[in-house]
């Protein structure tokens, strides 16, 4: 009975927080200094870690599926294969795990920690609307950050699978023929499908990390616990729920 | 009216004395900005229970204004949950505090009274400097749109609790006395009807202690500001308080002045401010 209470008061509680961070969002210009400086935190973040996931994975998924489609003379598909994979599916989840683990981790700390140490009592005492100082600039600027480092991770991915082509033996494929099926297999639509779903997952990680970090209450240990807990309901949330927006893209015809 | 600050060196006082020439004096900059209307409040029986714990047992209690009263009471008996009650960041289950003869849940108390707090951690923001720290409330209402006065007020604020030229220092870089006085300067520029001092001396050293008290002072005597400090501190409540009252298992057991409470029959008050070793 406690879980059901918990799930519909956690639930309760997202929504909440999404509704009246999208209320403040009318602030965004007056507080654009601070949308920025988070910009600049996430970028700071992801951008050399982000290079390097998409770099490798791109190449693994060459690695994987070129011999494959070698042994059937089909090589030539790898271009096709590698560019919509990321785009679609790899890029915006790789995206949303490194935002989540290296930015959404440290938006947790940094709100649990104001809440253990009364930082939030003091906005409020001040009249500062925490979700306006805080949430908002952090909401915002993940919103945006996030399609912005899938298409990066995408465009270094794709390097990374004509690399492999180029260089493996059993793939032997020359780069021209890597690009000219990249080029004919991503459209503009798959890459907006990756784009939405990154703007949905952005909007998940934002809200979440958020969420727990506020709701902290205790010491230094429940910081701890909260980040743990504010990095696995938003990978689980970015799972799931990319199942569900996968399908009403395919309804949408946006797939 | 002009006022100016002159460091005491005799009473090792911080904000020292108030005269009226503070034409020069950035201290007096903040004074000629601070509003200095004291009011009253009114506890008017409250209580809080948290699940099976009640913690705030029918709480009353007058404050006049610009006096300085200390609620002292041992760790547990409802202080700073009363203390949230006042700044509004808990609601009574039954009772009303009254500012000013305005209900602070009122939705438009905040229109027309500012109550500031001085926590316990200081609260400072880690990521902003000191004068940051101290500007947030006047840069975030927009108190004022020219930057100078903001800095000008920001400076005076620092200068009266002895922090003059510690803006651009990083809070992690300051003791924790200087984070409680930073504290109490970001308080001050909210121009506040009334402060509240949440344990303001806990974990401090008994040079920083005194520090802390004759900032109390200071501002009781000279900006004539109504403060409500809560404490455990004995010494203190003593030192600051123009009356005391005492708190004990969600009641207040006795007001009175310093003396009235040296003079108490209540073996509970006495029991509590006797001296722990003799």
């Amino acid at each position: 009975m406690n879980s059901v209470m918990s799930f519909f008061r956690v639930t309760g509680g997202l929504l909440g927080l999404f509704m009246e961070t999208l209320y403040w969002c009318k602030a965004a210009f007056r507080n654009s200094d601070k949308v920025f400086a988070q910009l600049y935190i996430i970028g700071n973040q992801t951008l050399p870690v982000g290079a390097l996931i998409a770099l490798f994975s791109g190449g693994v998924l060459a690695l994987q599926a070129g011999p494959t489609l070698a042994q059937f003379g089909l090589e030539e598909n790898v271009g096709g294969l590698v560019g919509l994979s990321l785009v679609k599916e790899i890029g915006p989840i790789m995206a949303s795990i490194l935002i989540a683990g290296r930015v959404g981790s440290a938006m947790t700390a940094e709100l649990a920690s104001m809440s253990v140490y009364e930082e939030i009592d003091a906005l409020n005492t001040m009249d500062i609307n925490p979700v306006r100082f805080l949430v908002m600039p952090r909401f915002i600027a993940t919103v945006i950050a996030l399609p912005v480092l899938v298409i990066y991770m995408d465009v270094i991915g794709w390097f990374g699978g004509a690399i492999v082509s180029v260089v493996n033996p059993e793939i032997h494929l020359s780069l021209d023929v890597y690009y000219r099926n990249l080029s004919e297999l991503v459209d503009f639509v798959a890459v907006l499908n990756g784009l939405i779903k990154a703007m949905f997952f952005g909007i998940i990680i934002s809200i979440v990390c958020c969420y727990v970090g506020l709701n902290t209450k205790g010491g230094p240990r429940e910081i701890g616990s909260s980040v743990t807990k504010a990095v696995v309901m938003s990978f689980v949330l970015v799972l799931v729920s990319d199942y569900y927006i996968t399908r009403i893209l395919l309804f949408l015809n946006l797939d | 009216m002009e006022r100016k600050i002159e460091e005491s060196k005799t009473n090792g006082s911080v904000l020292s004395s108030i005269n009226t020439n503070g034409a020069n004096n950035s201290g007096g900059k903040l004074l000629d900005y601070l509003k200095c209307a004291a009011v009253g409040l009114r506890i008017d029986n409250i209580n809080r229970s948290f699940g099976e714990n009640h913690v705030l047992r029918g709480v009353q209690l007058d404050i006049d204004p610009g006096e300085t009263v200390v609620i002292l009471g041992k760790s547990g008996s409802g202080k700073s949950v009363l203390m949230r009650h006042i700044i509004g960041l808990e609601c009574p289950d039954s009772g009303h505090i009254y500012v000013a003869g305005q209900d602070i849940n009122n939705p438009e108390f905040k229109k027309n009274h500012v109550i500031a707090m001085v926590f316990q951690s200081s609260a400072l923001f880690n990521s902003l400097t000191v004068s940051e720290n101290v500007a947030l409330y006047l840069r975030e209402h927009k108190i004022f749109k020219d930057e100078a006065k903001i800095t000008e007020i920001v400076s005076s604020a620092l200068e009266i609790v002895g922090l003059e030229g510690k803006e651009d220092v990083m809070p992690s870089m300051i003791s924790g006395g200087m984070k409680r006085r930073v504290a109490a300067a970001r308080a001050l520029v909210m121009n506040p009807d009334l402060i509240l001092f949440d344990e303001p001396t806990a974990g401090l050293d008994p040079m920083m202690t005194r520090t802390m008290g004759d900032l109390i002072c200071d501002l009781k005597n000279q900006v004539q500001i109504t403060q409500i400090v809560v404490t455990h501190d004995i010494d203190l409540a003593f030192y600051v308080a123009d009356r005391i009252a005492i708190l004990s298992e969600g009641r207040i057991l006795e007001v009175g002045t310093s003396e009235q409470i040296r003079g108490s029959t209540n073996s509970a008050v006495l029991d509590f401010i006797k001296p722990q070793f003799e």
